[in-house]
């Protein structure tokens, strides 16, 4: 398992996620289709989600909450827009309030979901994210901050490393 | 979605976000930006290094400015330009954690994959 690139658009808002995963496609489906698996990934081991409903199809929802080291909750919904198993999966992923109902106050972010069988074996597993707006994304990791904490700061942003030499 | 209302760690206020982003969205204020980052420079010496006007370059500086990347200086006749180290700071975190929230979940992901292997785990 690795990740093999990560491109991040300032311009279009997007970040865009390959990760090789050593898996058959229809394994990696699991990971998204299965609640049980997927609570053991999306939050991290400080924020364990926990799935409440899960309905997989195409405006389907699904929801979940998150539980910090406190007991605090963070309650969280997808909205499905189009899912094609096991290749694809589009969604809209936003908050909730305490009660589990959208907080459309809240920026939401769309993604996009693909596995595709690779040629030496195992799935390239690439998932982009569409941000609403700089100040959602701005948002968003004001909230991921435990976990974004650990990023590695650069000396130069990682968002000028592409273009730094061109005059 | 992970965690809200906790820990918002020196962030930029949100239009402050959408300006440094809509500032660092274009070459010649990349360029600009990373110039006067390593030094201080006036906007004539500037406008000198690139194929426009004058006043198209102190456009560019005034943009960074409004994004807070740069600060200017009035000495005498020349305007002096530097880059704002601590907004780029905070710029670059901001991807930075969106990115670190994703490569987060992909190990886990892969570690449940890998247990799987060995069968270490359910």
């Amino acid at each position: 398992m690795t990740v093999t690139s990560i491109r991040k658009d300032p311009e279009a808002l997007t970040m865009t996620i390959n990760a090789e995963l050593d898996a058959t496609v229809e394994r990696a489906w699991q990971l998204w289709a299965d609640p049980r698996q997927l609570e053991r990934w999306w939050g991290p081991p400080t924020y364990p989600a926990t799935v409440v409903d899960h309905d997989l199809t195409a405006g389907g929802r699904v929801t979940y909450f998150m539980t910090g080291p406190d007991g605090d909750k963070s309650h969280g919904w997808w909205q499905v827009l189009a899912v094609e198993p096991p290749n694809r999966l589009e969604l809209k992923d936003g908050f909730a309030d305490d009660g589990g109902t959208p907080n459309d106050a809240m920026p939401t972010t769309t993604m996009v979901v693909t596995l595709t069988e690779r040629d030496r074996g195992g799935s390239l597993m690439t998932i982009e994210s569409q941000f609403p707006s700089l100040p959602a994304m701005e948002q968003l990791v004001s909230m991921g901050m435990e976990e974004g904490i650990t990023a590695a700061l650069g000396q130069i942003p990682g968002i000028l490393a592409d273009d730094i030499t061109t005059p | 979605m992970l965690t809200y209302n906790l820990m918002v760690v020196d962030h930029l206020p949100n239009v402050q976000a959408d300006r440094v982003f809509h500032a660092l969205a274009d070459a010649t204020r990349r360029d600009i930006l990373l110039r006067t980052l390593e030094g201080q420079h006036n906007v004539s010496a500037l406008a000198r290094r690139y194929p426009m006007s004058f006043a198209a370059v102190q456009k560019h500086v005034a943009v960074l400015e409004g994004a807070g990347l740069v600060t200017k200086q009035r000495k005498g006749r020349e305007q002096l330009v530097r880059g704002n180290v601590e907004t780029m700071r905070k710029a670059g975190r901001l991807l930075e954690q969106l990115e670190a929230v994703w490569k987060g979940r992909i190990d886990r992901i892969g570690e449940m994959l890998a247990d799987e292997h060995t069968g270490a785990n359910p």
